[in-house]
């Protein structure tokens, strides 16, 4: 019997190697003979093991990595294609690496086990079972089972999903209703939304469609970042084949109800991630920010109710559905319920994918999980959420992983990246960096962000030369506070957060 | 994926940017095909610049005609997003991760000799055309930083060792394309 060999095929094994590694195998195999089945899985996220070989022995999935292409020959010969142990690059059974054994993956539980574009691995791994309930339900016993859930919203703003799916619901349904994923994760740091769409692509469509029965929405769109061509190719196929499959379409498995879902690809704007921006670019317009009220969830897409949920948040949707709200409910602390799938990366020596219910400490993550620095050298700074996010410095990392905690210091967990910097950080240089981030990305609507990240960058620039340093210090305090209160949506009113940080924590980094 | 590389919907990386001549017929087939979309500007706009390699000037008249919009709403639109150029670009779009986790592993002195090597500054294409270069904030590869990506390729662990051996490689094998 042919031996099965896995080399994953997302975007960080494949930056590193994985199209030739898996050439190799298969020319090595070839030429010895050697009968095997290579399966081109997704990533488990452990990605300092990049690219990630597994061998099916029968009894479990050995691996090897980081396997570089000049590795292969050299681990052929050690006995990798039987599995065997004679090499450094040896892991041993993956699904006892204490990275692995430590999580609790519930919306990550499939990724690098299975076929990506395979609906039988998928079907085979539970997949399509919260479909199944659904499509038995009432609309209103869904929103009522996302409502047990505490699922809140897992793109940065943590807004009570249920409550935003009542309100579509509640909205006459003699109308065209829209179902909208924010998949433009811009923030860096962050690669949990890519890894959905990448390594298990069905369950997006899933909790997508899923949202579509309970609020009645017949259309959906995936608004998908243009820097992720690989994931781009991935969707559409998933999309073709759900449909084929009649997962998706005029008729969703017999219910006769329909759900037409559909990838718009965007187009290199930041601002586009967020909400009234993304509707606006759907739209075919400039993504300028609206203002709010009216809420997309009454007037969105096309001026038509809308429930804009994050890729991550449709994702947790078929685990809450098929287990039940209360089963996702358990895990967590406080009013953050469930899991959060933590993105670890920056100068990090094991940087991955860690999906934990919400209350492990930073430091445990940075540490245990993390290893420290990938340099060796001290870490100094932690940036947790993205670019508009305050960098932490180290007597704040025994903070646990919970909304409220974070935001009691003024910082928050948005979409779950964390970024570690070594002492050779220049935290006057990354404050700087927020305003000229801003500068680049604002949609200029709205003057405090517009002019006020050029005026912040300019600012910044006279502090580091030396020039009246007290009164300019005074100025950015003064434009941080102006930008936080005068603008229209989080780019500029959360710019001068990391700045701020900088200043509080940082200060001799800021005036050097 | 059960696929070989070929028919591995994660490959065909290396595909260069559209460099087809345009004409007003083929601008003209590419809004017939789409305007029936609702929100059909962004679609039609990446459909020009896949096949043609930017958007030319002559386009925005054919597009705004299209879809009955005025050429300054067209062209309010291009300028709005980094993605669309209106110029060619050369043979390799390459892109430089400059966000935060690239930052922290040293993206700063990647950029600097990437510039240095080739060149040009952001937005600017080498004179043999084979390199355009632009910044990108954020390609996805945040653990295996610096990032940078080529076309539709990405890659991880970028040194400036490893930047030198790649440009190498994707310049010669241009030259034995042609």
């Amino acid at each position: 019997m042919a031996t099965r060999i896995y080399v994953p095929c997302d975007t960080t094994a494949l930056s590193l190697g994985a199209d030739d590694v898996a050439t190799l195998i298969e020319r090595h195999a070839r030429e010895l003979g050697v009968d095997i089945t290579l399966v081109r899985n997704g990533s488990r996220g452990l990605f300092w093991l990049e690219p990630l070989v597994e061998v099916d022995t029968g009894t479990g999935r050995v691996a090897y990595g980081p396997v570089e292409p000049e590795d292969v020959a050299g681990l052929v010969e050690a006995g990798m294609l039987e599995a065997r142990p004679e090499h450094e690059k040896y892991l041993g059974n993956i699904e006892d690496h204490p990275y692995l054994k430590r999580q609790q993956r519930l919306t990550f539980a499939r990724i690098g086990l299975t076929d990506p574009l395979s609906i039988d691995d998928y079907r085979s791994h539970a997949g399509f079972d919260g479909l199944e309930k659904a499509l038995n339900l009432e609309p209103q016993g869904i929103v009522e089972e996302v409502k047990a859930s505490g699922l809140r919203g897992r793109g940065g703003a943590a807004f009570p999903t249920g409550i935003k799916w009542q309100t579509v619901h509640d909205e006459p349904w003699q109308q065209q209703k829209y179902i909208v994923c924010n998949a433009d994760e811009g923030d860096s740091g962050t690669f949990a939304d890519r890894l959905v769409m990448e390594c298990d692509p069905f369950m997006l469509i899933e909790g997508m469609t899923i949202a579509g029965l309970a609020v009645g929405a017949t259309r959906g769109f995936i608004y998908l970042r243009s820097e992720y061509p690989v994931a781009h190719r991935i969707l559409d196929e998933a999309i073709r084949r759900a449909e084929a499959d009649g997962y998706l379409g005029e008729d969703v498995r017999g219910s006769g109800r329909a759900f037409h879902l559909e990838v718009r690809l965007a187009a290199g704007a930041y601002i586009c991630g967020e909400e009234t921006s993304m509707l606006e670019s759907l739209e075919g317009k400039r993504g300028l920010v609206r203002a709010k009220p009216p809420l997309p969830a009454i007037k969105g897409l096309f001026g038509q109710p809308t429930v804009v949920n994050n890729v991550l948040s449709f994702a947790a949707v078929p685990f809450i559905l098929s287990r039940g709200g209360q089963a996702y409910a358990d895990y967590g602390m406080g009013k953050s319920r469930g899991t959060l799938p933590i993105q670890l990366a920056g100068n990090i020596r094991r940087g991955g994918l860690i999906e934990l219910a919400f209350g492990v400490t930073l430091r445990d993550i940075l540490e245990d999980f993390g290893g420290g620095t990938f340099s060796g050298r001290p870490m100094k700074a932690v940036q947790v959420g993205g670019p508009l996010m305050a960098y932490m410095p180290e007597s704040q990392w025994d903070t646990p992983m919970d909304y409220e905690a974070f935001a009691a210091l003024g910082a928050g967990i948005g979409h779950g990246g964390v970024v570690a910097f070594d002492d050779t950080v220049d935290m006057g240089e990354q404050a700087r960096f927020a305003m000229e981030f801003c500068t680049v990305e604002s949609c200029g609507k709205c003057t405090p962000c517009r002019i006020g990240s050029v005026r912040g960058v300019e600012v910044i620039d006279r502090i580091r030369a030396g020039e009246n340093t007290d009164a300019n210090l005074v100025l950015l305090e003064d434009l941080c506070e102006t930008m936080v209160d005068g603008s229209l949506c989080a780019m500029g009113g959360m710019t001068p957060f990391p700045v701020q940080s900088v200043m509080k924590h940082f200060p001799d980094d800021l005036t050097a | 994926m059960h696929m070989s590389a070929q028919s591995n919907p994660a490959s065909n990386q290396d595909s260069l940017p559209g460099s087809a001549e345009w004409t007003p017929d083929m601008i003209q087939a590419i809004v017939a095909d789409l305007k029936h979309k609702p929100g059909a500007l962004l679609p039609i706009l990446h459909a020009i610049q896949d096949r043609v390699g930017h958007i030319p000037e002559g386009a925005v008249p054919i597009i705004a005609e299209g879809l009955q919009q005025t050429r300054a709403d067209i062209h309010g639109v291009i300028s709005f997003y980094h993605h669309f150029r209106t110029q060619p670009a050369g043979s390799h779009v390459l892109q430089v991760c400059r966000a935060e986790a690239c930052q922290s592993m040293g993206s700063r002195a990647l950029e600097a000799h990437i510039r240095n090597r080739l060149g040009v500054d952001y937005h600017q294409t080498t004179s043999d055309r084979e390199f355009t270069l632009e910044p990108v904030y954020c390609l996805g590869n945040c653990a295996c930083a610096p990032s940078i990506r080529v076309n539709d390729r990405i890659h991880g662990r970028v040194t400036p060792e490893k930047f030198d051996r790649l440009a190498e490689q994707l310049t010669t094998s241009t030259l034995e394309l042609k």
